[in-house]
């Protein structure tokens, strides 16, 4: 393995990972704040329990978020200096933007919650929960539009003598298409995460039949942001489809293993490709579903990996246009699949505790228990397709991977930040989890003695 | 004024934000085994600035964006050519953030405060080597790559600055618990802390020192003896259990290093042992509209965040008292230590 091997796993592996707790956080914020603003209308201790039991998985979350993230602020730097050098100019405004308007004001409005229950006025205090929940959604907002510029790359040019891409124009840059269809995607993804982490750890308890009354109202809440969020998802996801098919036929291609030109192409289900040869053996298909997810009509025009191929070695010259077929193939089909398996959960749960019911067969908690992986599987292949479908580009059409890579790093430096970044990593996850069970098991703090209709919810908490 | 000189006092402005309140956070780390005598003790200590470590820790991200955004080829030679520095760096800061949220809620304490001490260490240890490097300078080539090797870092001048950083943080920390604790606690802080500021003194002196008659320029010998005076007033203000007035004369001392490092470095950025190779403010900068832009968003932005940060300092206030053992029932909980182990 070289260098650039080596960067390509160790951004992977470091960026996948933070994506695990992005989500979580991203949803669990406005959830936990959703529940907080709850009790502060009905002042019913119901929610003020619900608020802080959820608060404090939503806090052992965020802290891994937290340190994971400043990982990726310096890894650019680190690995790929070359890219730094090239892109600076644009892509460092939204990371700029990103610590300055979101990092912190999520990060000190946090500790404010945090430690503020006391110390804050009610409403203040409740104030700070829900700055928290945009600072982490505006974060989302400016790090995708960094993103979708090298998917899609505006609002710039190319200064022929220094050979750097330079910021023209900051609004395009914000306004990409591109972004304005990831973020809501990214976004509608992040509530069916949380909605069926809730789902699940309320099926835990609901299993041990405790606090029955309490999980059966998180579990339907929950439910219920996870069935909503998938139609988001669903309808967003589309859209980005279709903004793909027009700015990177490639990855589109790839991920129908469309080999030839199509008119009223198939939505393909299940294949076994012929990389080499350039076709597929088995391909089940819908028909025209491909032809109407990509330009919204049946018999539209997609087009193949073959012909693109060959047009893309006419316009930047020989070389592989060709992502990873395979990889890009099920990466989106998983993704979509999973995404669809929990929207499905939500749905038969919300009609099983229909009515104060609360269904007596432990399967269904155990399977709501197992359901909690799905949205984090879906939204890791997500990414995995995103990324490794625009290869070999690491800015589409302008600049290639291999030449982002830090040209001074050798691979013995990689190779121990690799490794280091994975150990440390792993270990992680193993505290994080069983700090998290740990939690859960403790369950929400009991009843608070004096309930606490009386006044306003002021309270010594 | 140039907009690339605006960014260059920008950035040194976040550095100065980052040191400044990191820097106790991390003499806190540091400090959190030395002090303590017993578990209330220690989560008093880390109760000092568990609200708002993450919040500090957000002025180097944030320096680390804007060096991106203003100053390109500045962040790709910076953290490509101090790679694996910054790798530890990285690792001490990942470790010491998931120690300070998670100890309080792990069943082993023990572990997390360990950790806890050396994650605070190490990075208050190795941003002084670095930026003990960055001004003395380092071989580039002619495409700004860094060319030396982990060693070239280690130099005795770099390692020496490393020393001044750690015991000028972790002075810091103790002025810092001082202020902010009571009772036993505080007279410890207080105490340590005037040893500590005796070696700051002969430690950072005699880097700054050295710095000055290396790469000194004459007007940044008013800063560095406004940090020896800035150390010195800390000392005096602490032997007169002046507490809030020493902390703040420690900040002004580390503001003044901090400026004193940066004028020395301007109008370079990262000058190179061969100054032909040196990145400058000049060939280092995006382009005047992308630093227009970032102008316009540091503008709005900044005081905001001085505001609100401010006001957390304000809510944060209080000293920290031990909890008193006959709790009045009407109290059930001392709102004292309840950060540290009733919050969320
Ligand atoms: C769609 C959302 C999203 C994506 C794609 C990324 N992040 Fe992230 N990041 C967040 C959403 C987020 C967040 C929700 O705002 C986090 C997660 C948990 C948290 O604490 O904040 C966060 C934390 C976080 C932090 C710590 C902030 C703090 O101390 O409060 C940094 C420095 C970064 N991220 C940087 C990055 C970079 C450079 C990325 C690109 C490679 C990246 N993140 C991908
Ligand atoms: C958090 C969500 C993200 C995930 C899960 C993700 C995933 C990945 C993966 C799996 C790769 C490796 C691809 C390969 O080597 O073939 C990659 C590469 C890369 N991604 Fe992302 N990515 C994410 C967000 C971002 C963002 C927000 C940016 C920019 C702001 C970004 C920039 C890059 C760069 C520079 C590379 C390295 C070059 C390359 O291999 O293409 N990624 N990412
Ligand atoms: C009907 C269902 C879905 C469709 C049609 C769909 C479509 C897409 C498309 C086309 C992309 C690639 C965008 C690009 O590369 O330009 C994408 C990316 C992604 N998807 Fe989905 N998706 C669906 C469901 C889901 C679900 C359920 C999740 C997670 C819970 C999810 C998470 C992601 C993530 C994280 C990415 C990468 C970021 C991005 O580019 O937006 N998707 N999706």
């Amino acid at each position: 393995m070289d260098v650039l091997d080596l960067s390509r796993w160790q951004f992977g592996i470091t960026t996948v990972y933070h994506f695990l707790f992005v989500p979580l956080t991203i949803g669990l914020s406005v959830l936990v704040a959703g529940l907080q603003t709850a009790w502060h209308r009905t002042g019913d201790p119901k929610y003020l329990r619900l608020t802080k039991f959820w608060g404090r998985l939503f806090l052992i979350n965020f802290a891994m978020g937290v340190v994971t993230g400043i990982v990726q602020e310096f890894q650019f730097g680190m690995n790929w200096s070359d890219y730094s050098r090239f892109v600076g100019d644009v892509f460092g405004a939204p990371l700029a933007m990103e610590g300055l308007m979101a990092f912190f004001l999520e990060s000190t409005f946090l500790g404010l919650w945090i430690f503020g229950w006391e110390k804050l006025p009610p409403k203040v205090h409740l104030a700070t929960i829900w700055l928290a929940a945009i600072g982490t959604n505006m974060s989302a907002y400016f790090i995708l539009a960094a993103n979708s510029w090298m998917q899609h790359p505006v609002g710039y040019r190319l200064n022929p003598d220094t050979g750097r891409a330079e910021l023209t124009d900051i609004w395009a840059v914000l306004t990409n298409s591109t972004t304005l269809a990831t973020f809501p995607h990214v976004l509608f993804g992040a509530f069916i995460t949380a909605g069926a982490f809730v789902a699940g750890v309320s099926a835990w308890q609901l299993l041990r039949k405790r606090h029955v009354e309490l999980f059966r109202t998180s579990a339907r809440m929950a439910m219920a942001v996870t069935v909503v969020a998938s139609v988001g998802v669903a309808a967003s996801g589309h859209w980005q489809a279709q903004i793909m098919t027009e700015q990177q036929p490639m990855k589109m291609a790839a991920a129908e293993a469309l080999w030839e030109d199509e008119t009223s192409a198939g939505f393909s289900v299940f294949a076994v490709g012929d990389v080499e040869n350039g076709r597929n053996h088995i391909n089940l298909q819908i028909p025209y579903g491909l032809s109407l997810l990509a330009t919204n009509t049946l018999d539209g025009k997609v087009e193949g990996i073959n012909d693109i191929q060959a047009r893309y070695e006419k316009l930047y010259g020989p070389g592989d246009y060709t992502p990873v077929v395979g990889l890009a193939y099920w990466s989106f089909r998983l993704m979509i699949g999973f995404g669809v398996l929990a929207a499905l959960l939500a749905l038969g749960g919300l009609w099983l505790t229909r009515r104060g019911r609360v269904p007596a067969n432990p399967w269904f908690h155990r399977i709501a228990i197992a359901g909690i992986a799905l949205p984090f599987l879906a939204n890791s292949l997500g990414w995995i397709f995103t990324e490794m479908g625009r290869q070999p580009w690491t800015v589409y059409g302008i600049m290639r991977t291999a030449a982002a890579v830090s040209p001074g790093v050798d691979v013995a430096e990689v190779a121990i930040t690799l490794v280091g970044f994975t150990l440390l990593y792993a270990v992680l996850a193993a505290i994080e989890v069983r700090l998290l069970l740990k939690f859960i098991k403790i369950g929400p703090e009991q009843e608070p003695e004096a309930p606490a209709q009386t006044a306003a919810p002021a309270l010594s908490y | 004024m140039e907009l690339t000189t605006v960014w260059f006092l920008l950035i040194a402005v976040l550095w100065i934000g980052y040191f400044v309140l990191e820097g106790f956070d991390f003499g806190v780390g540091i400090l959190l085994p030395v002090l303590s005598r017993d578990e209330t003790d220690r989560k008093t200590v880390l109760a000092t600035i568990g609200p708002v470590w993450d919040g500090n820790e957000v002025w180097l991200l944030v320096a680390g964006g804007a060096t991106f955004a203003a100053f390109p080829e500045w962040y790709a030679t910076l953290f490509s050519g101090f790679y694996l520095p910054l790798f530890l760096i990285l690792v001490a800061l990942i470790l010491r953030g998931v120690a300070i949220e998670y100890r309080n809620k792990s069943d082993s304490t023990r572990g997390w405060d360990r950790t806890m001490f050396f994650g605070s260490l190490l990075p208050a240890f190795l941003w002084g080597v670095a930026f003990a490097n960055i001004v003395r300078g380092v071989p580039l080539d002619a495409r700004h790559e860094y060319t030396g090797t982990l060693f070239t870092l280690l130099n005795p001048y770099a390692l020496l600055g490393g020393l001044a950083t750690l015991v000028l943080f972790t002075l810091h920390g103790a002025l810092f618990l001082a202020l902010r604790t009571d009772g036993e606690l505080r007279a410890r802080a207080a105490s340590l802390a005037v040893k500590l500021a005796v070696a700051a003194l002969v430690v950072g002196g005699a880097f700054l020192a050295l710095t000055q008659l290396t790469t000194g320029k004459p007007a940044t010998w008013a800063s560095a003896g406004l940090a020896a005076a800035g150390i010195a007033g800390a000392l005096f203000a602490t032997l007169r259990g002046r507490d809030g007035w020493a902390f703040t004369a420690n900040a002004l001392a580390i503001i003044a290093v901090t400026v004193t490092l940066f004028g020395n470095l301007w109008p370079n950025v990262m000058p190179a042992l061969d100054p032909a190779n040196s990145l400058t403010v000049a060939n280092a900068s995006s382009t005047p509209y992308t630093l227009t832009v970032m102008t316009w968003v540091a503008v709005i932005f900044t005081p905001i965040v001085l505001i609100y940060q401010g006001w957390t300092y304000w809510v944060f206030r209080r000293r920290l008292t031990r909890p008193v053992p006959e709790a009045t029932p009407s109290q059930p909980t001392p709102p004292s230590t309840a950060p540290a182990t009733g919050a969320v």
